[in-house]
């Protein structure tokens, strides 16, 4: 998914220019059987392209996350598929209302996550507690239990919003230059 | 008894067969409860009556197992807060009539401090209710087999619907790097909370309404 990138780090669009580099890359592989690329480059390649959200919804915004997941904007098209565990997924989109109660176990399954991995906060309660930030019960932005990558504005953001978001948290993962072992 | 109130209310409706239902059903219940009705109320066809809180119990075993009404379903409990008053809280109990479509109201004040019976081996929803009334009022309810807090975070202190507690509570929570937990604090805010009450003196809007409006001030609270 538009991750053929010129040395700027633009997108090609398909046309001339992207054949080209195609043609090139399998005439290699024609001829010598490989291709060489940068290790960094080719891992935020398949970090980007495989993010995989762990399914924390926890209040309306849930709903919209599942819209961006249905078949109308389809989240499976950038590699994104939700995974019921934490063990299994790259990104945790913590959508809706945290309270004071969910929040050690926000924690522990953000803990039971592998590194690499990424935070996703989505919605107003999610950023800042939003409409409830001066409730008894609800912590003033999930921020206060896990480090957040992407903010999304909104409540709730649509479902576009929130792919405009992963698409940004793709953006910060490819310009990534460090591995972390 | 407030019948002219009850007149005035039900001349509201417009169906006449409403009104003869609900006129039914009050002296129905009543014989039924007799003189442990302390008052009697409608108010656009909903019926409530206002009885004693020790009566509870034996009220609603009576609405449900006796009365041509078969009330079998308690599809509320809960109370309300009125600071002002000796005995502060009020239990309310909302039942339903499946069979026959009708729904009362029982109401009951008590104070803090006070026991409540719990009616939780009559109607078994009320297991649920009864801890979440404790949780947000603290009414203790005798008899309730498994008396916790229901939605308030493990650990929390006060009951939060009552009038006097405050909005944003006493802790909140934070993740600690060091201990490696989430870990419970004071409350801090960065900016106190403001509810925007356009009508009161102290805030600046006011003046600019002021002259519009032609009305005395001090109306609101």
């Amino acid at each position: 998914m538009g991750l053929i990138t010129s040395p700027t780090g633009q997108p090609i669009p398909p046309g001339a220019d992207q054949d080209m580099i195609l043609t090139a890359v399998s005439d290699e592989l024609a001829n010598r059987g490989f291709v060489i690329a940068q290790a960094d480059k080719l891992f935020n390649w398949a970090r980007s392209g495989s993010l995989w959200p762990m399914t924390f919804g926890l209040a309306c915004c849930a709903v919209e996350m599942m819209h961006s997941a249905a078949s109308r904007y389809d989240m499976d098209r950038f590699g994104m598929l939700f995974r019921p565990s934490p063990r299994q997924s790259d990104v945790m989109i913590v959508a809706g209302t945290l309270t004071n109660k969910m929040a050690p176990a926000l924690r522990k399954v953000y803990d039971q996550m592998a590194e690499p991995r990424w935070v996703l906060s989505m919605g107003s309660c999610a950023n800042g507690g939003g409409y409830y930030h001066y409730s008894y019960a609800v912590v003033r932005g999930c921020d206060r239990i896990v480090p957040v990558d992407v903010y999304v504005p909104g409540c709730p953001p649509t479902a576009e919003a929130l792919i405009y978001g992963l698409l940004q948290l793709q953006k910060k993962i490819r310009r990534t230059t460090t591995i972390a072992r | 008894m407030t019948d002219t109130k009850s007149e005035h209310a039900m001349t509201n409706l417009a169906r006449p067969d409403q009104v003869a239902m609900i006129e039914n059903l009050k002296l129905q219940v009543s014989s039924h409860l007799g003189s442990r009705v302390v008052d009697v109320d409608t108010f656009r066809g909903e019926v409530c009556f206002t009885v004693n809180v020790d009566d509870i119990p034996s009220i609603l075993l009576m609405l449900r197992e006796d009365s041509g009404g078969a009330f079998t379903q308690l599809t509320e409990l809960t109370a309300v807060d009125y600071p002002s008053r000796a005995k502060r809280f009020d239990l309310i109990y909302q039942l339903l009539s499946v069979t026959y479509n009708r729904r009362i109201r029982l109401k009951a004040a008590i104070g803090d401090g006070d026991v409540a019976s719990s009616v939780s081996h009559i109607f078994t929803t009320a297991v649920w209710s009864e801890r979440e009334v404790w949780d947000m009022f603290g009414i203790f309810f005798s008899g309730h087999n498994d008396l916790r807090r229901l939605l308030t975070d493990y650990g929390f202190e006060g009951h939060p619907l009552r009038k006097d507690f405050p909005l944003t509570g006493t802790v909140e929570t934070r993740y600690d790097d060091q201990e490696k937990r989430v870990v419970y604090e004071p409350v801090t805010l960065t900016q106190e909370f403001r509810d925007y009450d356009y009508m009161s003196p102290w805030e600046g809007v006011q003046t600019a309404m002021r002259q519009d409006d032609p009305s005395p001030q001090g109306e609101s609270e």
